[in-house]
C-alpha cells in the first residue's frame, strides 16, 4: 500500500507547487487561500433543514449555517451575539428580554424581527407541527410550555412574546440558570412564516427556502450532497470568508478516508484504531479533541432485569473489571478519555469529582472485582452468565468484544454478545428486555445536567431504570442553584456507589482535516457547534 | 472448463460407440455412466479434492492451533499492524484480526459457518425451486399461471425486509439464516427450471411417454428432472457462492452470525475495511479460502453437468 | 401476443395489490416504529406526530387511506425519516439514477458476458476459452463490497483518474465505477450460462445434422445454435435486471450515488413505512413487467412455447 502514500504526496506536491495568489489575510494573520470552498463528509443523509423539525447532528450543522438564532457560539463555545445583541433578566429570574439587531434580514430582503422568533418557538411547541424536538420546549422551561405541547392551552399562551420588532420577551415557568445556552440550539432558530404558509412542507427545498443565516441552500441531492453558498443579504456578509460549503454523504468511513486522501474532502472522521498511524504519517492533518459525549453500559435494574445484576457487588465488579485504558488506548486509539464518572470532564463549569475507583490501578480494580464477585457467590463453580446488547456498528462491536473478554478473563463471566439493528435495539432496550446494554449521550447544551438528568427516575432515557430519591432531589435542586457543583459531585459519588451504569469513555472528535482549514476549526468547542462563517482557508506549504 | 481439461471430446464420431451402448443399455445405469465420466474429469476431481481439504480444514483445523477464536491477546490489540503479522514461529499462522484474536482459528470457524450456509441454503433453494418449477412448467395452463404469479409476487417482495423480519420476529439463529436465505433463492431457480421444462416438455420422447399413458408425476420424476440436471447443476454451483455472498451481505448489515462467531463474509468485510491500513492478511486469508472454494464449486458443477448430460449418451 | 399482454396486465394489478397488502402487514410485525429514537419521545410528542401522519388510525384504515392516496392522487405518502421530502420526491430523484447505471450495467453485462460465453463455447479448449472462463470466475468471486472499495483505491487514490463517489447528475466519470462494480458478477453469470448452454446446443442432433450437411460454421452458430442456446440466459435476465436495479444497496452506499437501492434497504431499517411501500410497489411492478418481457422473449425464441 506504499503506492498510495507516494501518489498522495506527489499529488499534493503538484498542488502546492502552483503559487497561490493571496486574496486577503485571514483573521490569524496568515494569507488566505484562493479557494474558499469547504467540503466535508457526513455519515448519513440529514433528516431535514427545517429548524423546528431537524433532529440529527448533520442536519443541525446545516441549519446553523442557513439560519441564525438569538445567540451563536464562538470557537470556545461561549455565547456571542447572533440576531440578539444582548439580554436582561428580571429580578425574579423568570423574564428574559432580548434586544435584537436592526440590520438582520432574510435572504429575500425582509427584516428579521422578534415576531419571527415568536412564530418559530410557538411553531416548535404547537402539537400540529409534530416536531420530534418539541420536548426542547420543556428543556427551555418556557412558561405554559407543557400545557401548549399537550394541546391543553392555546399556542398563544406560550411564554414568548415580541414586544416590538427588536425586542423579544421570554417568560419561564421557573428560574433556569442555563436558559440562554439553549438559544444556540437549532430548534430555537427563527423561521419565515410567509414562506412556510406559501409552500407548506416544501418550503425547505432549495428553490423555495428563505433563510437568515450566512449561507443559503443552493443544491440538495438526497443521499448524495447538499450545497450551501454565501448569503449576500446576511448582515455580516463582509465577515464571511468561506464561499461555498458542500456536505457529501459517504456511508462508509473507510471509503471516506480514501476519498479524503485522494483530495476530494477537506474533513472526514478517522476510523476507530487508525488515528496513531495517520497522526504519524500526516501530523498536520490528524486532529483529536474532546467532545461533549459519554459512552456507558446500562444494567437493567427494572423488574425484568436479571437477579444477578441487582446485586450492587456484581455491578461494581463488572465495572471495575473493565480496563478503560485498553479501550481508549488499544481499541479506539483516537485520544478518547477513560471514564469513571458519567459526566465528561469537558463539560463547562464542571469539576470532575474524585470517585475512589478512578484512583486505583487496574490491578487493584481487578483484585477488588474478583473479591466482590466471590462475595456475591459467583466463581468457577457458579459462573455468572450475561448477555450484552449493542447495536450494529464496527466501533460498538470492537468494544463489546474487548469488554466481554475482560469480563471472561478476569471474572470468568460467560458473556453472550447480541447485536441488533438500530430500531430493534432501541425497542429491546426501551422495553427493558436486556441484561446489559450499550448507551451513549451527547449533551444538548454545555452543562452537567444534560447528562445527569438521564439518571433521574423520570427521565425518558433512563434505560437502566435506576431510581434513587436522593439523586432526584439533588438534581431538582440544582436547576435553580447558582453553583450546582456540590450537588453534581454528590450525584456522581452516589453513581459510583450504586453503579447503575458503567461509564466507559468520554468522546473525542477524531478527524482528518485539511491543514488549510484546521487552523480555523473550533477545536475548543466541545459541543462542536461550528459555523462555516467563522471558518477560512489559509495558504499552506 | 471441465471438458476443456478432460480428454472427453463430444465432437468425435461415435456411431460405433452408440451402437455398443444401445446394446448394453439395460446393463448400465445412467448414474454409473455419469460417475465414470465425472471421475475422468481432472479439473472436477481436483476440485473435489480441494473441497474435501477445505471441509477437513473446517472440521479439524482447530486441532492445528493452540488458540481459540475469541481470546484476545492484549499485547497485540492496538498494535495489530506491527505485532499481529502472520507467523509460523508463534503459531499464529494467519496473524491476528483487528481485535487481537487469532485469525487462523477464526477462519476455521468462519469456514464452517459459510460452507454450511452455502450448502444448506443452496440445497433448500434447489429442492424447492426444481420441484416447483418442474411442476409448473410441465402441468402448464392455469396451474402454471397461478404458480408463476405467486413467484412474481414473492419476487417483488423486498426480500431484505423479509429476512430482517424473519431474523427479528423469530429471533436471530443460524437455522433462521438457512431458511431465510434458502427461501429467497428458490424463486430464481424455479423460473429457470420452468423455462427449461417448457422446452423439454415439447420434445418427442415426452410426447411418447404421455401417449403411452405414463402418469404425470412419473414423467416429471423420470424424464423431466433428469433432463434438467445439467442446468440445475450449473445453477446450483452459482447458488452456493451466491448463498455465501448473501450471508456476507446480511453480516454486512449486522444481521449475520453473532460475535464471537464469524463467517467468510464477515471476515472479508472486516478485511476490506482495513485493507489500506497495512493489515492486508486480514483480507487475504479469508478471501483466499472463499475464492478457492468458489472455483472448486464451479468446476464441480461443470463436471457434474457434463457427466449427467443425457444428450451425450 | 396483444391478448397475452392484456391478460398479464389484468393479473398484474391484483398481484400488486396482494403485494401491497402483504408487505403492509409484514411491516406491522417488525419491532420499533418510524419514530422510535435514541431518546424516546415523550408520549405526548409521539401522539402528535402519529396524528399528523394518520398512524393513530386502525391499521386497515391506514391501508385504505394509503391505497386511496395512490389511486386518486398518485401520492405515495410522506417520508417519516426525511421529513421535508415525499416518497414521490425520493423516487423522482433516486430512480433515474438507479435506472441509468442499472441499464448501462445490464447492457454491459449482456454484451460482454454473452460475447465471452459464445466465444468460449465456439473455441472450446482454446486459450480464449480458458481466458474467458478465468475472467468470469475471477469476476464472480470478488464480492461487490470488496471490489467497490478496491476500485476507489485504485482509480481515485492511486491513479487519480476518477472521483471516488457521488453522482453529479450522471456525469460519465461518476458512472464508470458503479457500472463496473455492479455488472461484473452478472456478466460472469451470463458468460457461464451462455457458454454451457451453447456447448449443449452445439452437441445436439440438429447441429450435427447441419454440420453433416456441410453448412459453414458461421451459419450454424448464428442461424441455428444461438437462438436455442440463449433460452436459459433469457430466463436469467429478468431476475438479473431487477437484481441490478434493486440490489444496488452496496453501490449506492459505497459510491454515494443517491439511487433507490440505499433508500430501499434503509427504509426497512428506519421503518420508514411509506418509502418502503412506495419502493416495493415500484420494484414490484418492474419485476412483473420484466418477467412478462422474458416470457414474450421465450415464446419468440421457442415458438413451441405458447403464451
Amino acid at each position: 500500500m506504499n503506492i498510495s502514500l507516494k501518489s498522495v504526496l506527489f499529488a499534493s506536491a503538484l498542488a502546492f507547487a502552483s503559487p497561490a495568489l493571496a486574496a486577503g489575510t485571514a483573521p490569524n494573520g496568515m494569507p488566505l487561500a484562493d479557494d474558499q470552498t469547504f467540503t466535508y463528509r457526513v455519515l448519513d443523509e440529514h433528516s431535514s433543514v427545517d429548524p423546528q423539525i431537524v433532529e440529527d447532528v448533520s442536519g443541525s450543522e446545516i441549519v446553523r449555517d442557513l439560519f441564525e438564532g438569538l445567540y451563536n457560539q464562538d470557537a470556545d463555545g461561549n455565547l456571542v451575539p447572533g440576531v440578539a445583541l444582548s439580554h436582561t433578566v428580571s429580578d425574579d429570574k423568570l423574564t428574559y428580554t432580548f434586544t435584537l439587531r436592526d440590520n438582520a434580514v432574510w435572504s429575500d430582503g425582509k427584516p428579521v424581527t422578534a415576531g419571527d422568533f415568536e412564530y418559530a418557538w410557538k411553531r416548535l411547541a404547537d402539537p400540529e407541527t409534530a416536531s420530534p424536538y418539541q420536548w426542547f420546549i420543556s428543556v427551555m422551561g418556557l412558561k405554559n410550555g407543557e400545557a401548549v405541547m399537550g394541546g391543553e392551552a392555546p399556542v398563544d399562551d406560550l411564554g414568548v412574546k415580541a414586544i416590538d420588532d427588536n425586542t423579544l420577551e421570554v417568560t419561564l415557568a421557573s428560574p433556569l440558570s442555563y436558559f440562554p445556552l439553549t438559544t444556540t440550539h437549532a430548534s430555537t432558530f427563527p423561521s419565515p412564516k410567509w414562506v412556510i404558509d406559501e409552500f407548506g412542507a416544501d418550503w425547505t427545498k432549495p428553490e423555495n427556502i428563505v433563510s437568515n443565516g450566512a449561507y443559503v441552500l443552493t443544491e440538495h441531492v438526497p443521499q448524495e450532497r447538499s450545497v450551501r453558498e454565501r448569503n449576500p443579504m446576511y448582515w455580516d456578509n463582509d465577515g464571511t470568508i468561506i464561499e461555498k460549503v458542500t456536505a457529501l454523504v459517504i456511508n462508509d468511513e473507510n471509503v471516506a478516508l480514501t476519498r479524503y486522501l485522494a483530495g476530494e474532502l477537506d474533513r472526514t472522521e478517522v476510523p476507530a484504531g487508525q488515528y496513531p498511524s495517520l497522526k504519524a504519517e500526516y501530523p498536520d492533518q490528524a486532529l483529536s479533541f474532546p467532545r461533549l459525549c459519554n459512552y456507558y453500559f446500562n444494567f437493567n435494574l427494572s423488574d425484568s432485569g436479571p437477579e444477578a445484576t441487582k446485586d450492587v457487588r456484581v455491578r461494581k465488579a463488572l465495572s471495575y473489571a473493565v480496563n478503560r485504558d485498553i479501550i481508549v488506548d488499544n481499541v479506539l486509539q483516537g485520544g478518547q478519555f477513560p471514564a469513571y464518572t458519567f459526566t465528561p470532564a469537558a463539560t463547562a463549569n464542571f469539576e470532575v469529582p474524585t470517585v475512589d475507583y478512578a484512583t486505583w490501578t487496574q490491578e487493584e480494580r481487578d483484585a477488588k472485582a474478583k473479591e466482590l464477585m466471590a462475595e456475591a457467590g459467583y466463581g468457577p463453580d457458579n459462573p455468572l452468565s450475561l448477555t450484552y446488547l449493542y447495536n450494529t456498528s464496527e466501533g460498538h462491536k470492537k468494544i463489546a468484544i474487548a469488554v466481554s473478554q475482560m469480563w471472561k478473563q478476569t471474572l470468568g463471566v460467560e458473556v453472550t454478545l447480541e447485536n441488533q439493528e438500530w430500531k430493534t435495539f432501541l425497542e429491546t432496550r426501551g422495553n427493558h428486555d436486556f441484561e446489559v446494554a450499550r448507551g451513549a449521550w451527547c449533551g444538548d447544551y454545555n452543562e452537567a445536567s444534560t447528562f445527569l438528568d438521564l439518571v433521574q427516575t423520570s427521565s425518558g432515557y433512563n434505560d437502566a431504570a435506576y431510581s434513587n430519591a436522593e439523586v432526584d432531589q439533588l438534581l431538582a435542586e440544582a436547576k435553580s442553584m447558582d453553583d450546582p457543583q456540590p450537588n453534581y459531585t454528590r450525584v456522581e459519588e452516589i453513581l459510583a456507589e450504586d453503579m447503575p451504569v458503567i461509564p466507559i469513555y468520554h468522546y473525542a472528535g477524531v478527524y482528518m482535516m485539511s491543514p488549510s482549514i484546521s487552523g480555523s476549526w473550533p477545536v475548543q468547542n466541545v459541543e462542536q457547534n461550528w459555523y462555516s462563517k467563522d471558518l477560512y482557508k489559509v495558504v499552506t506549504e | 472448463m471441465s471438458q476443456g481439461l478432460s480428454s472427453f471430446n463430444p465432437q468425435q464420431p461415435k456411431t460405433a460407440a452408440m451402437g455398443e451402448r444401445m446394446a448394453e443399455v439395460k446393463g448400465r445405469s445412467l448414474w454409473a455412466d455419469a460417475r465414470k465420466r465425472f471421475v475422468q474429469n481432472k479439473a472436477a476431481m481436483a476440485s473435489v479434492v480441494i473441497l474435501v481439504l477445505i471441509l477437513l480444514f473446517a472440521f479439524f483445523g482447530h486441532y492445528l492451533t493452540p488458540y481459540d477464536n475469541e481470546t484476545i491477546d492484549w499485547n497485540v490489540l492496538g498494535n495489530v499492524k506491527t505485532e499481529g503479522k502472520p507467523s509460523l514461529a508463534n503459531q499464529h499462522y494467519f496473524g491476528f484480526d483487528d481485535s487481537g484474536r487469532d485469525l487462523f482459528s477464526r477462519v476455521v470457524q468462519g469456514t464452517q459457518i459459510s460452507l454450511m450456509v452455502g450448502l444448506v441454503g443452496a440445497l433448500i433453494a434447489v429442492l424447492v425451486g426444481t420441484v416447483y418449477g418442474a411442476v409448473a412448467g410441465y402441468v402448464g395452463g392455469r396451474v402454471d399461471s397461478a404458480m408463476m404469479r405467486f413467484v412474481d409476487i414473492a419476487m417483488s417482495i423486498p426480500y431484505m425486509f423479509v429476512l430482517i423480519l424473519l431474523l427479528v420476529v423469530f429471533g436471530r439463529s443460524i437455522v433462521m439464516l438457512f431458511v431465510g436465505i434458502g427461501l429467497t433463492a428458490w424463486l430464481d431457480m424455479s423460473r429457470i427450471v420452468r423455462g427449461q421444462t417448457l422446452s423439454i416438455k415439447n420434445k418427442e420422447f415426452i410426447e411418447a411417454a404421455v401417449a403411452t399413458g405414463v402418469p404425470t408425476f412419473t414423467i416429471i420424476r423420470r424424464h423431466i428432472v433428469p433432463n434438467l440436471l445439467g442446468v440445475v447443476a450449473v445453477y446450483a454451483t452459482l447458488l452456493v457462492p451466491q448463498m455465501i455472498l448473501t450471508e456476507s451481505f446480511i453480516s454486512f448489515l449486522g444481521l449475520g452470525v453473532q460475535e464471537p462467531l464469524t463467517s467468510w463474509g464477515a471476515l472479508i468485510s472486516e478485511g476490506v475495511s482495513t485493507m489500506n491500513y497495512g493489515t492486508l492478511w486480514q483480507l487475504f486469508f479469508p478471501l483466499g479460502f472463499f475464492v478457492v472454494s468458489i472455483f472448486a464449486f464451479f468446476f464441480i458443477g461443470d463436471g457434474l453437468r457434463d457427466a449427467l448430460d443425457p444428450k451425450d449418451r | 401476443m396483444l391478448s397475452f399482454i392484456i391478460r398479464r396486465m389484468a393479473v398484474a394489478i391484483p398481484t400488486l395489490l396482494v403485494l401491497l397488502v402483504a408487505s403492509f402487514y409484514l411491516m406491522q410485525f417488525a419491532p420499533g416504529g418510524p419514530f422510535t429514537s435514541e431518546r424516546p419521545l415523550p408520549p405526548q410528542v409521539l401522539e402528535n406526530i402519529e396524528a399528523k401522519y394518520g398512524l393513530n388510525e386502525p391499521t386497515w384504515k391506514q391501508l385504505v387511506n394509503y391505497v386511496g392516496g395512490i389511486v386518486t392522487e398518485f401520492d405515495f405518502g410522506p417520508s417519516y425519516k426525511y421529513k421535508d421530502r415525499s416518497v414521490n420526491d425520493i423516487i423522482a430523484q433516486g430512480f433515474p439514477v438507479t435506472l441509468t447505471y442499472g441499464t448501462i450495467s445490464f447492457l454491459f453485462a449482456i454484451v460482454i458476458g454473452g460475447a465471452l460465453g459464445i466465444a468460449a463455447a465456439i473455441r472450446q479448449n482454446s486459450w480464449l476459452d480458458y481466458f474467458a472462463v478465468g475472467i468470469t470466475i475471477g469476476a464472480q468471486v470478488l464480492p461487490n463490497f470488496v471490489m467497490a472499495p478496491i476500485l476507489i483505491l485504485i482509480f481515485s487514490l492511486w491513479l487519480g483518474w476518477l472521483p471516488g463517489g457521488g453522482w453529479n447528475g450522471g456525469q460519465w466519470n461518476h458512472v464508470i465505477m458503479p457500472v463496473i462494480a455492479l455488472s461484473t458478477s452478472y456478466m460472469a453469470s451470463i458468460a457461464r450460462l451462455t457458454r454451457s448452454s451453447m456447448l449443449e446446443v452445439l452437441r445436439s442432433n440438429f447441429i450435427r445434422t447441419a454440420r453433416a450437411k456441410g453448412l459453414p460454421e458461421r451459419t450454424i452458430i448464428w442461424r441455428h445454435a444461438l437462438k436455442p442456446s440463449i433460452l436459459p440466459v433469457v430466463s436469467y435476465l429478468g431476475p438479473a435486471f431487477v437484481g441490478m436495479v434493486t440490489g444496488s444497496f452496496i453501490i449506492d452506499s459505497i459510491f454515494s450515488t443517491g439511487g433507490i437501492g440505499y433508500f430501499y434497504v434503509n427504509a426497512a431499517f428506519n421503518r420508514d413505512y411509506a418509502v418502503m411501500m412506495g419502493l416495493t410497489i415500484l420494484l414490484g411492478s418492474m419485476t412483473i413487467m420484466f418477467n412478462m418481457v422474458v416470457d414474450i422473449l421465450y415464446a419468440w425464441i421457442d415458438p413451441k412455447i405458447r403464451l
